[in-house]
């Protein structure tokens, strides 16, 4: 290996956005849709680590790791339409409900996916895009997996489904006012229903990433709070799908910059970079807040901003 | 269905004079609503948990003994039981106390970490002082920094309207780091090799136990400081104005009261009970800071306060049994082959039991008031 210097930290950097990302953007994503529709679903970490370890288990048992994508996908779904159904009966706190999940998804994980620890199961593949360069540091940092194309692709087909279609016409008319949604005819409960399984789907597929592809293993310490940032990336995102691709670019990079300064001798506050995109959603939310009117691009029925 | 509108009227159980004068029918009403309806939701618990249980291959029923045995069987495992119920006392107040103003605080855990690491810190800075007033000012130091570290998150609501539940976590991960950074370099014991540690307190600078008992102070601190907070939030002004901040936050306003004064002083209390439970875990468990305060104490706490329906009395028995739930959980590994992990199940269904039955409230007539 060559030694790149400072430049290595910026390609560390640019590497890190690249493969750490992509589960903060399914997850992100997925609650993205959850809150357009007026609901905010907070256990997307319970769904995010349940569908690691369903996507692993199944990649181990069927051979077949885009079948584990998938099975993620569909225990995420099983989660939002749980975090759905409850939220739907009267007077049921939401953000208490996501809490519970929460707990509920890591703790299911953790006890189904026992078993799971030490075999290897098959992982998804990568395409190369760094052939054209003889550094081994960019050909690494350009080996790009194939969910991460899908979840830049997601972002703006799911703003075009939100702004162009009957559909996301629905589901935002639900988030900003269930009441006009009702007098025109929808069943709210539904309409969420639909989201918030959706959003668990995505945010199960993300989970998917984690153990299937980086760090590519199962294991309980596996998830660093990757589905509970997702609640605060959505919100430095202000609710746009595209802002949700580079809040998650941002945040992954953020994420490689302490292992990257180690790797060139800074190794002073090695932990406090680990705190680094926390810091930066806090900052951004004190920055953006104001107590008297709310958050602009916030579904109006959204419980935490109203 | 009830018509809620109705106006409450409260017919007297006993004649006025009477010891009994004051107590009415339809108080004990309401009781009996928010104490069946929560055991209600536990008995519903128990039965799914105890399907998933035999879904895993092992016998409900065994299991419940073992349970039973694990966390209230013997004195070992009694004392087990008290040693883990001490912490969880302190961290439900942290979600129970801002609850009472309807501010919905989930980041616990922070305050305990940092809690416990500033009363580490103190520690190290007062040694050679008599272990009495080393441990006061530990104590100072923690419930500071914690009651400091929540009250951040609700003054950003108060003055910034920066939604507390998702500050108060972020501030709990921020706290997270914040501690893994001063036990890894300014604070660390160059002695600690594997595990990064803060220099250890020393055996006699320890809390020590409750006489009697191998139990440590810790759990007397928690069930003062619940009867504290509930004479605090029923039995003062300060606490009639908090209650009224979370019943309706524009007539307090119109009362006069201050919600942003009000609301910082409850947060900084509910972060100064769950960083003097980081100091105890320091102090009384650990004796120095290191990683193990991230121990899921705070998350407990959350779930707790739930379930007692945020009333500060009513924690301590819902501590006592998850306390006992937790020191359950080594036997259910040994005899069973249940993963650890089985305990958060638990937990897990726990909690979306409690939640789910909040719809329940009103709904029965016969808990409803009579006229």
């Amino acid at each position: 290996m060559e030694d790149l210097g400072w430049w290595g930290v910026a390609l560390a950097v640019l590497a890190g956005a690249i493969r750490v990302s992509t589960p903060f953007l399914f997850v992100s994503l997925g609650e993205l849709l959850t809150e357009k529709s007026g609901r905010i679903n907070l256990g997307l970490e319970g769904t995010l680590v349940m569908g690691a370890m369903s996507a692993y288990a199944i990649s181990y048992m069927t051979g077949s790791p885009w079948l584990g994508v998938l099975v993620a996908g569909l225990a995420g779904a099983l989660f939002g339409v749980l975090h759905a159904l409850i939220c739907g009966l009267p007077r049921v706190n939401d953000i208490a409900v996501g809490i519970a999940l929460m707990l509920l998804g890591t703790g299911l994980a953790f006890f189904l996916g026992k078993a799971f620890i030490q075999p290897q199961a098959p992982i998804l593949p990568a395409i190369e895009f760094g052939w054209w360069s003889d550094l081994p540091q960019v050909r690494s940092a350009l080996q790009i997996n194939v969910l991460f194309i899908l979840g830049v692709l997601l972002a703006p087909f799911l703003l075009w489904v939100l702004t162009n279609t009957k559909w996301g016409l629905i589901v935002r008319t639900v988030g900003d006012s269930a009441d006009a949604a009702r007098a025109m005819g929808y069943s709210v409960n539904l309409v969420r229903l639909a989201a918030t399984a959706s959003g668990g789907f995505l945010a199960g597929i993300g989970g998917s990433f984690l153990s299937l592809y980086y760090p590519g293993s199962w294991n309980e310490g596996l998830s660093s709070g990757q589905g509970l940032m997702a609640v605060a990336l959505v919100i430095f995102a202000r609710w746009q799908p595209i802002r949700c691709l580079g809040a998650a670019l941002l945040f992954g990079g953020a994420g490689a910059l302490g292992p990257a300064l180690q790797s060139v001798g800074v190794t002073q506050g090695y932990y406090l970079f680990n705190a680094a995109p926390y810091l930066l959603t806090l900052v951004i939310m004190i920055a953006t807040c104001s107590p008297t009117r709310t958050l602009t691009g916030a579904p109006g029925e959204l419980s935490i901003t109203k | 269905m009830v018509d809620e509108t109705a106006p409450l009227p409260t017919r007297p159980l006993a004649p006025a004079g009477s010891p009994l004068a004051g107590l009415s029918l339809d108080a004990l009403r309401g009781t009996a609503e928010a104490v069946l309806i929560p055991v209600g939701a536990l008995v519903a618990t128990a039965v799914v948990f105890g399907i998933f249980v035999a879904l895993a291959g092992a016998d409900p029923l065994e299991t419940y003994e073992l349970m039973y045995r694990g966390a209230f069987g013997t004195w070992f495992s009694w004392q087990n039981t008290l040693q883990r119920t001490a912490p969880l006392l302190l961290t439900a107040l942290c979600v129970a106390l801002p609850a009472q103003l309807g501010l919905v605080i989930i980041g616990g855990e922070g305050a305990l970490v940092i809690g416990g690491m500033c009363s580490a810190a103190a520690g190290m800075a007062m040694m050679g002082a008599p272990p009495w007033l080393l441990l006061g000012v530990m104590a100072l130091a923690g419930m500071a920094a914690g009651g400091a570290w929540i009250a951040l998150a609700g003054a950003l609501r108060q003055f910034r309207g920066v939604n507390e539940t998702i500050s108060s976590l972020l501030l709990a991960y921020i706290a997270i780091a914040l501690m893994n950074h001063m036990v890894e370099g300014p604070l660390r014991d160059p002695a600690s090799l594997n595990k990064p540690s803060t220099p250890p307190l020393g055996e006699a600078n320890m809390i020590g136990s409750i006489p009697g008992l191998d139990v440590h102070w810790g759990l007397v601190f928690g069930l003062v400081a619940c009867v504290a907070s509930y004479v605090l939030m029923r039995r003062t002004t300060f606490g009639f104005g908090a209650r009224m901040v979370g019943g309706n936050v524009r007539a307090a306003r119109m009362a006069g009261l201050s919600v942003a004064k009000l609301g910082m002083i409850t947060c900084f209390l509910a972060g100064a009970a769950a960083g003097l439970a980081g100091m105890v875990e320091v102090a009384a468990v650990h004796g120095s800071a290191n990683g193990s305060l991230v121990a899921g104490y705070g998350y407990t706490g959350i779930l707790i306060a739930f379930i007692a329906r945020q009333n500060p009395l009513a924690v301590i028995p819902v501590a006592l049994m998850f306390g006992g739930i937790a020191a359950s959980g080594g036997l259910l590994q040994r005899r069973l082959d249940l993963p650890d992990a089985t305990i958060l199940v638990l937990q897990g269904i726990a909690f979306v039991m409690i939640l789910a039955s909040d719809t329940l409230y009103g709904r029965f007539r016969v808990f409803q008031p009579r006229g």
